[in-house]
């Protein structure tokens, strides 16, 4: 062998040597919320554990759903991880755009995941996404206005009740709202609030056959009450507020209940942030003994595209961020109350998590809502808060404005839901259902 | 009495004009001024204005979790890329049509306008598709192009009008003195038309610089700029205003401070042409 052909394999050898011990590197596109910032701030323990680089790119959650629904329906491969929610899995899913996680470790222990969790990121019985967060829906109170409104939250409160304390608890001259509710148009806002809402009332978006049922007696009811409480004891221009607005009055003593996201009790309880820190309470959704109650259930949850290069570590990467170690580590670090909640069974058997206030009523409020049967009369579709079709999000954005100009003022609820009717019977009627 | 009247009159313009002023900088100034809040001040009710406790956490925590000087740089080259390549195809472009129009002209310029009528999202599968072929997703030079292309018609507009203000009979003698295309282009007309040259140009970088539907659409990790770097800071569920505050500030410095020692050249060229 001459010298020319020895150098030429060394190159050759070093040049395999040097590729074996590049280090991968994954994109991964999440959205901005607390959670998902605390998890980009551990990477390096990721990093550091398997050799593999992570790039973020961080945006807000309907950019990002914008931004990964072009990709993956044109193949891009901008992505090898996605966080997405309910509404997209088991559509994605269907359509083969994401890799099936049924091939997880023994470790990993799928077992664990809530079984509302894993059903709601399945299609067809196969897990899709795995959920590093879950979260549902409950009243968040003050238990100072709620005792000197002389009343006493149940646990499991009705409408009615819920009505009559918060007007009790208002009090225009101080500056203070009965409630504070969703009513800014957006599927993911006030549409999601007035959806569950609906569950309870006996009304659903479409019946068996995917008419809508805008119509209904139910939907007026649904309308006529959220209405009729907000002008009563609502914050002004309530019909605009959406989940940061209320944060942000419930935070400054403005709300005397506030219903939403459980996600929030973290940050209402937070007394760096929240003026009431020390006096808030929490009861799960209200219902009006039609055996649904208004809560949702929503899930962000990590997925691998289908086509990416590099599925073996998203794999690892996602056995790491949505596992009981990753959970034992923030603990570990940042306390039980900042961990991220309503994804798996063992977190709410753990007796330190279990000291967490709100941890109770929000495995309460995840476990009681069904997305399978998220009504009260049958449904053709899977979803507590929306409807697992490609057509919802258009249909509901649309119809969630129709609403948001009926809580202001500018229709009758009639008349909102006369167009709402018409927008879904005429988008259901175009897409062939 | 008349020069009483007009001393009256100034005042009421300049007060008037500082009130318009203060009215159209005041976002900016509560972006500004918001940026140095903690996360309760900023959403305090009734706001407050200046009376807070001032810190600069939020630009520390910015910085802690962004590389900011990435996407500064990304922005750099993204506006001021496209903004050059716009201007080397314009400048022919509206010689053309300013010194040798056709019976078209008119309907070719109102043609070019129209594109910018189309909602931009129309052509985002197209456009995605395309770039997914020739590999420049998540590129600078991907995104210069579709910038370039987008800022088009405003450069070619805005030269078009300051070039018409140009007698025509300039450039010819310039030909009769035997000055090919080049030279005219180059040496004649390009040195009478350089405050409108140059206020099209800063105006193109600050709709290079601002524009966030492309460069959101079309980056991932590496060639996004400060639009995606803003964008990361937005959430709908959690109040993050300081800290997005502090992203935004951080984000239009730059271009603030470019416009502010510009001012004179913008104003210029703005109210050269027939950008009146």
């Amino acid at each position: 062998m001459n010298t020319t052909m020895r150098v030429l394999l060394g190159a050759t050898a070093l040049c395999m040597a040097t590729g074996m011990v590049q280090a991968e590197t994954l994109t991964i596109a999440t959205v901005n919320n607390g959670d998902m910032i605390r998890m980009q701030g551990y990477t390096p323990e990721f990093t550091a554990a398997t050799g593999i680089e992570v790039n973020w790119v961080t945006l807000e959650e309907n950019v990002l759903r914008q931004r990964v629904t072009t990709d993956i329906t044109t193949k891009g491969g901008q992505f090898d991880i996605m966080t997405i929610g309910m509404y997209e899995t088991p559509i994605w899913g269907k359509n083969g755009w994401l890799v099936p996680l049924n091939d997880l470790s023994a470790e990993y222990d799928v077992g664990d995941i809530l079984p509302a969790m894993a059903g709601g990121l399945s299609y067809d019985g196969t897990l899709y996404a795995a959920p590093f967060y879950g979260e549902s829906s409950m009243v968040m109170y003050r238990t100072d206005l709620m005792e000197k409104a002389g009343l006493e939250m149940p646990e499991a409160p009705t409408w009615d009740f819920i009505r009559q304390a918060a007007a009790a608890m208002t009090d225009r001259a101080n500056d203070i709202n009965g409630i504070c509710l969703r009513g800014k148009a957006g599927w993911g806002e006030g549409g999601a609030f007035i959806t569950a809402m609906s569950n309870s009332f006996g009304a659903r978006w479409f019946d068996e056959e995917w008419k809508p049922t805008f119509d209904s007696e139910a939907w007026l009811n649904t309308l006529t009450f959220f209405k009729g409480m907000m002008d009563e004891s609502g914050p002004a221009g309530y019909a605009t507020n959406g989940f940061n607005e209320n944060l942000s009055l419930f935070q400054q003593g403005k709300c005397g209940m506030w219903i939403d996201a459980t996600v929030a009790a973290s940050f209402v309880t937070n007394a760096n942030d929240s003026t009431v820190a020390d006096s808030v309470g929490f009861a799960l959704a209200p219902d009006n003994g039609l055996g649904k109650r208004s809560n949702w259930l929503w899930a962000w949850a990590l997925a691998i595209p289908a086509g990416t290069q590099k599925e073996a570590e998203a794999k690892q990467f996602i056995e790491w961020a949505t596992s009981k170690g990753y959970i034992e580590m923030v603990a570990a670090k940042e306390g039980w109350a900042n961990v991220p909640p309503g994804a798996r069974i063992s977190l709410y058997e753990n007796p330190e998590y279990q000291a967490v206030p709100f941890a109770k009523v929000t495995l309460d409020s995840i476990l009681s809502a069904d997305p399978n049967s998220p009504t009260v009369d049958p449904v053709p579709y899977v979803g507590v808060q929306f409807a697992a079709i490609p057509e919802f999000a258009g249909i509901a954005t649309d119809v969630s404005q129709e609403f948001a100009a009926a809580y202001a003022g500018q229709q009758t609820v009639e008349e909102a839901l006369a167009k709402a009717q018409q927008i879904a019977a005429d988008a259901m009627e175009a897409a062939g259902y | 009495m008349a020069r009483a009247v007009t001393r009256r009159r100034k005042t009421i313009n300049t007060a008037l004009a500082w009130g318009i002023g203060l009215l159209i900088f005041f976002p900016i100034l509560w972006t500004i001024l918001t940026s140095f809040k903690t996360e309760g001040d900023a959403i305090a009710y009734p706001p407050k204005f200046l009376f807070f406790d001032w810190t600069l956490e939020n630009y520390a925590i910015v910085q802690e979790r962004s590389d900011y000087m990435r996407y500064l740089w990304n922005s750099v080259i993204i506006a001021g890329g496209s903004t050059l390549l716009g201007i080397l195809v314009a400048i022919p472009a509206a010689w053309s049509m300013a010194f040798v129009p056709s019976k078209r002209t008119k309907d070719i310029l109102m043609w070019m306008l129209s594109t910018k009528m189309l909602p931009a999202v129309g052509v985002l599968y197209p456009i995605y598709l395309m770039f997914i072929q020739l590999g420049l997703l998540d590129t600078r030079i991907g995104l210069v192009i579709v910038l370039m292309l987008i800022n088009l018609p405003i450069i070619v507009w805005m030269l078009y009008t300051y070039f018409k203000e140009i007698p025509g009979e300039i450039l010819e003698a310039a030909r009769m003195d035997g000055a090919t295309l080049k030279s005219e282009i180059l040496y004649v007309l390009t040195p009478m038309a350089i405050p409108g040259i140059a206020s099209t140009i800063l105006l193109n970088i600050i709709l290079a610089w601002n524009e966030a539907f492309w460069t959101l659409n079309l980056t991932a990790a590496k060639a996004g700029p400060l639009t995606a770097f803003i964008a990361s800071y937005s959430s709908p569920e959690g109040l993050f205003y300081a800290k997005l505050s502090a992203a935004s500030t951080m984000a239009i410095a730059p271009i603030l401070i470019m416009g502010w020692f510009s001012q004179k050249q913008l104003v210029r060229g703005l109210t050269f042409g027939a950008v009146k």
